[in-house]
């Protein structure tokens, strides 16, 4: 069994995570070659989707995870330590509308409320508390870009890498809210006992 | 809603019951045999005897009396045992002990499985300054977590007065000291790095900031320390050296360990077990409070989560 378990995230994150597992000298051939097992235990890793890594990380079932800032935002209440910005999967927390003239000033000046769909509702309820406007938040699960065509929302809050899915979907970018790299977090039990293991892993990310 | 019970409390049936009643009697045991006289006082306190601590633990539930007086539901047993010295034993002699089994009350995070109500197990030494009073109470609170049957378990020490005077020493103002222990506290060390950087901090600084709130391990962490650090490593060493061997080898010190309850002002403590990944305890000094009811007396103390404490237990038994 090795020292740590890793928690990885699949998805956007999967392939970089490997890439610099293989750097820290994991055997990672194994999880490349099997989309359906999740728990390599002779490699030290369990792979899951990238909003689930804080769960086990913060119960112990995991010692380590990557996941999005995006992700961490979102759970802010989490109890586990964030050890390092990992620079990859770099991605921008926006607010998108439809073209044109912005339909949020336009539900503002006339409404009062704007209607914001997200998968961040904490983020996009911190954003717009803090900007002084009052918004309605709808959380929905996949494709938040149908949102504003079809007149559920007038905005969206989601993440966004090259904006071609906002482009395809005639949408555009009227706020970034944060820029969203992936990130190392402990568990901070195995942070306190496993420290010497914890930081040669963290000494050989720093060497790059 | 007739059937059911708030979320994050929770109804115990007899199975349970026993092996939590025979883990706290093995615990009290060791209180009563270290001189902790176990002591209760009323789950209800008014608000103004809480006071308005703001770090410490807020209270959840309030409720007026049928005088219009705030009462509150009891956040945990030290600031209730600091009125019962003030009050009850206003003359006698320090050192006093105490000891406690009682429920604390506090809010909860939604869906996150958190108690409203828990039980603690701990114990109060009152007027014994640091180190006696400190390797005392660690003492203690190994004997107890051995006792209750707990094989693994380590006690992460910390001061919290220490990364503070760091950040002082270093020239950096109370405002902006708080942000960076805002960040530590939260365990974001991204955020720390980040903080650290926008300050114009010299290189060595700097790297001397990052370094300490990473510092944890055993004693060797305490040797070859310099400068503004020696000061903190030799509190804790003193500690240490007046501990029996079976106490000091579960210590781990830990620079990064800053705060987690408002009143504490000096040593801090905290207990891990590798089979469960969340702590069982804490405790540390608490030099102010006491002074707040009129008797100022040097205090230190520690609280452990029984339902925790059960949990690890049966989590070290299935790993064995």
């Amino acid at each position: 069994m090795p020292e740590l378990r890793i928690a990885v995230p699949r998805g956007a994150l999967f392939k970089d995570t490997l890439d610099l597992l293989d750097r820290l000298g994991l055997d990672t051939a194994e999880v490349r070659d099997n989309d359906r097992k999740l728990l390599f235990d002779h490699a030290g890793i369990i792979t899951m989707r990238p909003s689930d890594v804080p769960t086990y990380v913060e119960a112990g079932a995991a010692d380590l995870g990557i996941t999005g800032k995006d992700v961490l935002s979102e759970q802010p209440e989490r109890d586990v330590y964030e050890l390092r910005d990992l620079g990859y999967g770099r991605c921008t927390l926006v607010v998108a509308t439809v073209e044109g003239d912005d339909p949020v000033q336009d539900a503002l000046r006339h409404l009062g409320v704007v209607r914001v769909a997200t998968k961040y509702p904490k983020v996009a309820t911190a954003h717009f508390l803090a900007t002084g406007r009052q918004a309605e938040i709808v959380e929905v699960k996949g494709s938040v870009e149908l949102a504003p065509l079809t007149g559920l929302a007038e905005a969206i809050v989601d993440l966004t890498a090259t904006g071609t899915t906002l482009r395809e979907n005639h949408l555009v970018v009227r706020e970034e809210i944060a820029v969203c790299t992936a990130r190392l977090i402990a568990n901070p039990v195995a942070d306190k006992l496993k420290a010497s293991q914890i930081d040669r892993l963290l000494e050989r990310i720093d060497a790059g | 809603m007739a059937d059911r019970i708030p979320s994050g409390t929770r109804d115990v049936l007899p199975d349970e019951m026993r092996e939590l009643r025979a883990m706290t009697e093995r615990v009290r045991a060791v209180f009563e045999a270290a001189n902790y006289g176990e002591v209760y006082t009323p789950a209800l306190e008014y608000e103004r005897t809480h006071g308005q601590d703001e770090d410490g633990p807020h209270p959840a539930y309030r409720m007026f009396d049928e005088h219009g007086n705030v009462l509150i539901l009891r956040t945990d047993m030290t600031v209730p045992i600091a009125r019962l010295v003030a009050t009850r034993f206003a003359t006698a002699e320090p050192p006093l002990r105490f000891s406690y089994f009682a429920h604390a009350y506090r809010t909860v995070r939604p869906q996150r499985g958190h108690s409203r109500e828990f039980l603690q197990a701990g114990v109060e030494l009152i007027g014994s300054p640091t180190p006696e009073g400190t390797a005392e109470v660690l003492t203690v609170l190994c004997d107890a977590l051995q006792a209750a049957g707990l094989e693994s378990f380590r006690i992460g020490l910390g001061d919290v007065s220490l990364y503070p005077a760091l950040l002082d020493a270093v020239g950096i103002t109370p405002q902006t000291s708080e942000r960076i222990l805002e960040e530590l506290v939260a365990g974001d060390f991204v955020g720390v790095e980040r903080e650290l950087g926008r300050l114009k901090l010299s290189a060595s600084d700097q790297e001397l900031l990052l370094r300490v709130s990473r510092i944890r391990g055993g004693p060797e962490v305490l040797e070859d320390l310099s400068g503004p650090l020696q000061q903190a490593g030799t509190g804790m060493k003193a500690v240490h050296e007046l501990l029996p061997p079976r106490t000091a080898e579960r210590i781990i010190f830990d620079f990064g360990l800053v705060r987690n309850l408002g009143y504490y002002t000096g040593a801090v403590f905290q207990v891990y077990d590798p089979a469960y990944g969340v702590p069982i305890g804490n405790g540390g000094r608490y030099d102010e409070l006491l002074g707040r009811f009129g008797r100022p007396l040097p205090a230190v103390g520690f609280a452990l989560n029984v339902e925790r404490l059960h949990i690890a237990l049966n989590a070290e038994a299935r790993r064995a």
